[in-house]
């Protein structure tokens, strides 16, 4: 008998029998609507106030530093470019006014230099922008390269276990016990000169450790679970197993450990800049406008809050984001037999 | 020169023949070495067979190795020793690549209809994966993936909804339909009624025996629940601390137990019937499962039998057969239940009774103490109901 | 069960360890004596029906609903029963019918989305209009819940010792060796040998039986008068689980507590419980004495649940319920068993039934046609022959 005969013999027979839970009777018990994971994930991210507000903020703020001064040689709609000097005006105060008048204020303007101008009277403005923009190139690539790393190195090490596993993570644990300060400024004393994406990845290189322990985890407890068993029992191969089952449900924390990763990223880029392992003059980042300008913090405190600015609305986006992220993946909330 | 003289690659006696399977886990202590420290002996030597179209009712105490035989056959678990043979094909020696093969005719249900399914995966995948893994999925495949559904009482639309949409029961069906798929001979059903209500369970074992019924498949069904066994198996296994203690035709062991675990089992299982469940006499066995780290010299059930006697801790009893494959691994089997009921009891009282009643009691726990302190479970990081 | 029921000694408050037993060895004696039906029947009968006249535990129209995505989840919708000193009340019913979040709701263990309506009393007082910290002192002290698995509900760092006297210690101002020596009594008294040793062993060095009485160790440290235990033995096997249960049911006496216990298995239902609550799609469905739901089951859905147990007798097929239970999302109309019932007639799609009084007043049912069960010689067969007609 052919597979089909058989199932058509034995599926006459159950229904014939009028089967428990049989055919016709059991789509009334299931009479939602079908929705996959991926928009269950959607929805849920959708309805989280915070990481919705964090979202379109981000967004805005990508999209402000990317046209405001072009980027690769696109031209932007700003007036100024931040490497061209200019006459100092009025010590280089901002000129942006959002005091309305009955308020006693200058009323609302922009005016010539809304963040005010630098020593060599570069706009700064346009320098944060140009900071911001390095900013999030670093932190995303950053967040890629990291996570790629550790996810690999994670899954690897949970997967397989035995000498895999040991060798992987002895090898983590090293990585993590040095300070990553210390070995970022090692790497980034060596390859700040060569441009931002260069530090980026080597940035990466470096905050990888704790995703793939996260990971690791992830594996090692999924991997024991009945239905990566009911695979191996199918006779799935290992890449099977890894990519089909375990790590779609790892996804969750994959995303937000990323996102974490991120505002990491950031953090760290602005700490390697403070020391001056970071981005080089003349090109610049928030971190080495901040470290740059810190003694000017009693004189001059725009040129240090523009960029802080910047540098805690990027990094608590994102972190909001991530929790929007983890809240949307949390299975717990699917837990209904409607 | 006759066809007799040569053997044939399907000479074999039994569709599935486990013999002298043992599994072992290795204890690992803490430090860096993590050396091993102890073994856990969790199958020691079990030899079952199955044949088609029939149904191996498994039993015994929890932990007794229940899970780790089916797995092992499965070969999910290496097993340390012992062989496996379906269709006369050996396959604890078999290659990774040759063993995907067999697979095809081995499949498993798991106990636990919620977490045997992958939850990122539509029902459809999760079917039609047995199909895609053997390279049987053609351009038909959806309608198969749809003909599996009905055929387990489930209806093809069902198909592109997740998991966790559906009930226990429908997804222990789907579990079954994923079983299916590549038309097994042989199915390992691991506990897998055991979530459920009594009315979806009833509604589980009668697919499992309408799906036996057309399409010939032997099961290999591991359960706590004595009636559902009594109900689905042809014959049944009684497992105690790795080993298999007593094995028959499902009316020899409910009818004739031999063995005093099997009496002590069934004494022990519950009735709906409040009158009777209220005023029969069942077997308490005192103390706990010796520890499968150092199982107890001969008999294993020895510390905990009411019947044992010296040569019950000096020598194996092998097993015996009483009559029509009823093999009873016991020095002393018992003849007459009731009795048997009367003195396991008067046994179990004895620590109780014996001059003042306070030292009784401490009497009875120190029994049990040397026992348990023989055994010396504290040791080593081993879960007895592990499943 | 062999052990008689056991009263704790006047002079001991919570009864010790050596009491209950020393009173008994002799009477243990006799009992385990070649059987005599009638004897023993005598003595069961003594231990099934020694329920105190004291309420303990009270609850009424308790609602609990969990919105979500699709729309409000009605997980229970209106659960009413109380509960008497040294009684044990059993709940059965359907998977995914509120058994679990029923007695969470009383443990004040749902997540906080939740939403709970009723009044949930202990002895007298309602627990939900107390303070969080009084509502805590009495969950845990004098409400305890045993779960089905004792691994999760325990932390594997601690040793079984340290979890136990923490109990002690969250609830009462004690010495920690006092409260030590009070994890040793009562680990003995729960038939774990060697107590003194075992307070140094972590849970995963007990096996899923020893585990499952260091479980209840933990519920009955602080002396409760209400015990819930939820599904205590379903991954144990009977040999086990009839010690568990025994072991269940002699602290329960020793202490004048009370047990609600849910389970699948109707067996052991039948065995231990004084009263039987079969829940349906939310709702308690039929509540009475545990013979009077067994024998004369006053809602068709009970009688289905009881018709689908294997019987030692018969090999045929198995008589499963037709149909599959309602989404509680979305609810049919008047009663939520009307798609399933072979009784059903038109009011039963209208008008969802009570829970009443049927033929005898502690025998409540929530259906319109009980009196067609009571009219059948035997309802099982009557609910069988009836669903066999409807197909
Ligand atoms: N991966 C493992 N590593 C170490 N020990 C294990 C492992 N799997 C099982 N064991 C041990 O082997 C023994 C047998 O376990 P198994 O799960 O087969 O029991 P079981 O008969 O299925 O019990 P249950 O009825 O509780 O499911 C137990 O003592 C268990 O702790
Ligand atoms: N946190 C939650 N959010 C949404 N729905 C829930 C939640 N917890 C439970 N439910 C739903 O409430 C219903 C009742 O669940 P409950 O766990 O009480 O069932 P039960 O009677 O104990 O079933 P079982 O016998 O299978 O244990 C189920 O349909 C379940 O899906
Ligand atoms: S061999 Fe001895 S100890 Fe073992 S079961 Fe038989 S009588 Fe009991
Ligand atoms: S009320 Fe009607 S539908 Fe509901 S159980 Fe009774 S007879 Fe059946
Ligand atoms: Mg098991
Ligand atoms: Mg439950």
């Amino acid at each position: 008998m052919s597979t089909e005969e058989k199932a058509a013999a034995a599926a006459s027979a159950a229904n014939g029998n009028g089967n428990g839970n049989g055919n016709g009777t059991a789509a009334q018990g299931l009479s939602i609507v079908a929705r996959t994971q991926g928009q269950l994930v959607r929805r849920r991210f959708f309805r989280h106030r915070g990481a919705m507000i964090s979202l379109t903020i981000l967004v805005l703020v990508i999209l402000l530093a990317y046209t405001s001064i072009g980027f690769a040689g696109i031209p932007g709609w700003w007036i100024w470019n931040y490497y061209t000097p200019g006459k100092v005006v009025n010590r280089g105060a901002p000129t942006l006014s959002l005091w309305p008048t009955f308020l006693g204020g200058d009323g609302f303007a922009i005016g010539e230099h809304p963040f005010g101008q630098d020593d060599l009277g570069r706009d700064y403005f346009a320098l944060t922008m140009r900071g911001a923009q390095i900013s999030i190139l670093i932190a995303f690539v950053v967040g890629i390269v990291g996570t790629l790393i550790g996810v690999i190195i994670g899954a690897l090490a949970g997967y397989y276990r035995g000498w895999v596993e040991s060798g992987l993570m002895r090898f983590t644990d090293v990585m993590i016990t040095i300070p990553i300060l210390v070995i970022a400024a090692v790497l980034g004393q060596k390859f700040g000169g060569a441009g931002p994406l260069v530090l980026a990845i080597v940035i990466g290189l470096v905050l990888w450790t704790g995703l793939a322990r996260l990971i690791r985890g992830e594996f090692l407890s999924l991997r024991e679970k009945e239905f990566v068993e009911a695979a191996r029992a199918l006779g799935a191969k290992p890449t099977r197993i890894i990519f089909r089952h375990i790590l779609p449900n790892t996804v969750g924390v994959i995303t937000v450990a990323a996102t974490l990763l991120i505002a990491n990223a950031i953090l760290l880029e602005t700490a390697l800049s403070f020391l001056g392992f970071g981005v080089r003059a003349p090109d610049t980042s928030l971190g080495l406008l901040v470290s740059t300008y810190q003694n000017a913090f009693a004189t001059r405190p725009w040129l240090f809050w523009w960029p802080g600015l910047f540098i805690i609305t990027i990094a608590l986006t994102v972190n909001f984001i991530g929790d929007g992220l983890r809240d949307a993946f949390d299975p717990r909330q699917n837990r209904v037999r409607a | 020169m006759s066809a007799q003289a040569v053997p044939t690659p399907s000479s074999y006696e039994h569709l599935l023949d486990v013999h002298d399977l043992v599994m072992e886990f290795p204890v690992k202590g803490g430090g860096i070495f993590r050396k091993v420290i102890g073994k856990v002996q969790a199958v020691s030597g079990v030899t079952m067979y199955l044949d088609a179209g029939e149904t191996l009712g498994v039993v015994g105490e929890s932990g007794c190795g229940k899970s780790t035989t089916g797995r092992a056959i499965l070969q999910l678990h290496k097993p340390t020793s012992g062989s496996v043979t379906l269709r006369g094909k050996e396959l604890t020696t078999m290659s990774n690549e040759d063993l995907r093969g067999v697979r095809r005719n081995l499949q498993i249900v798991f106990q636990d209809p919620y977490a045997s399914l992958n939850p990122k995966m539509p029902v459809n995948d999760i079917i039609g994966e047995a199909l895609k893994i053997h390279g049987l999925w053609e351009k038909d495949g959806l309608d198969r993936v749809g003909d599996l559904l009905k055929l387990v009482g489930l209806s093809p639309e069902h198909g592109n909804r997740y998991p966790h949409e559906f009930s226990g029961g429908q997804r222990q069906r789907i579990g079954i339909a994923r079983a299916l798929a590549l038309e097994p001979e042989v199915l390992i059903l691991d506990e897998p009624v055991s979530a459920l209500d009594v009315s979806v369970q009833a509604g589980v074992v009668n697919l499992l025996e309408d799906l036996q019924d057309t399409l010939g498949l032997a099961y290999f069904f591991i359960a706590h629940d004595l009636s559902v066994i009594r109900h689905i198996s042809d014959r049944i296994a009684v497992m105690y601390l790795g080993k298999v203690v007593e094995t028959g035709t499902r009316d020899a062991v409910y009818n004739e137990p031999k063995h005093p675990y099997t009496v002590a089992l069934l004494s022990a299982a519950p009735e709906a019937d409040p009158n009777s469940e209220r005023s029969r006499q069942r077997i308490m066995l005192t103390g706990d499962v010796p520890s499968p780290l150092n199982p107890p010299s001969g008999c294993r059930f020895r510390t905990r039998c009411w019947k044992a006697q010296d040569i019950c801790a000096a020598e194996e009893p092998p097993p015996i057969d009483h009559g029509g494959g009823h093999l009873v691994a016991c020095h002393f089997p018992v003849t007459d239940i009731s009795k048997e009921t009367a003195s396991a009891a008067l046994h179990a009282a004895r620590g109780f009774s014996s001059g003042d009643p306070r030292e009784g009691r401490q009497e009875a726990l120190r029994r049990v103490e040397s026992v348990e302190s023989a055994l010396d479970i504290a040791k080593g990081p081993v879960g007895g109901g592990g499943g | 069960m062999t052990v008689p029921p056991t009263t704790p000694p006047d002079d001991v408050p919570g009864g010790s360890v050596y009491g209950p037993a020393a009173e008994e060895a002799t009477e243990l004696f006799q009992i385990y004596e070649p059987p005599d039906g009638a004897e023993l029947a005598a003595a069961r009968g003594k231990s099934i029906s020694s329920v105190g006249s004291v309420e303990v535990l009270k609850v009424e129209d308790l609602t609990v609903g969990f919105p979500t995505e699709d729309g409000l989840v009605r997980a229970v919708r209106g659960v009413s029963y109380s509960l008497h000193e040294r009684e044990v009340l059993g709940i059965v019913g359907e998977s995914g019918s509120g058994k679990s979040v029923s007695s969470m709701a009383v443990m004040g263990l749902l997540p906080k989305g939740a939403r709970i309506t009723g009044d949930i009393s202990f002895r007298g007082t309602n627990i939900l209009s107390m303070s969080k910290q009084e509502q805590r002192s009495l969950r845990g002290r004098k409400i305890a819940m045993i779960f089905q698995d004792p691994m999760t509900a325990m932390n594997p760092v601690y040793t079984v010792g340290f979890q136990l006297a923490e109990a002690v210690l969250s609830h009462e101002v004690m010495s920690k060796k006092a409260a030590m020596a009070r994890a040793e009594e009562m680990l003995n008294l729960v038939g774990i040998p060697q107590p003194k040793e075992r307070l140094n062993s972590y849970p995963h060095e007990f096996s899923g039986g020893m585990r499952q009485r260091a479980m209840i160790a933990m519920a009955v440290i602080n002396n409760p008068d209400v015990i819930i235990a939820d599904e205590p033995t379903t991954a144990l096997d009977v040999t086990v689980q009839a010690q568990i249960l025994e072991k269940l049911i002699e602290v329960k006496d020793a202490f004048n507590a009370a047990i609600v216990l849910i389970t699948h298995d109707l067996g052991v239902v039948a065995g231990m419980a004084h009263r039987t609550l079969v829940m349906y799609a939310g709702r308690p469905v039929e509540l009475g004495k545990t013979e009077d739901v067994f024998y004369s089951p006053r809602m068709p859905y009970t009688a289905g649940l009881l018709g689908s147990i294997p019987s030692a007798g018969e090999t045929g097929r198995l008589r499963p319920i037709t149909g599959a239970p309602p989404s509680l999302i979305n609810l049919p109309d008047g009663c939520p068993f009307s798609p399933r019932c072979p009784l059903a007639t038109d009011i039963c799609r209208t008008v969802e039934p009570e829970l009443a009084p049927t033929d005898a007043p502690d025998h409540l049912g929530a259906c319109h046609h009980w009196d067609r069960l009571a009219a059948a010689p035997d309802p099982t067969a009557f609910f069988r022959t009836e669903s066999e007609a409807r197909r």
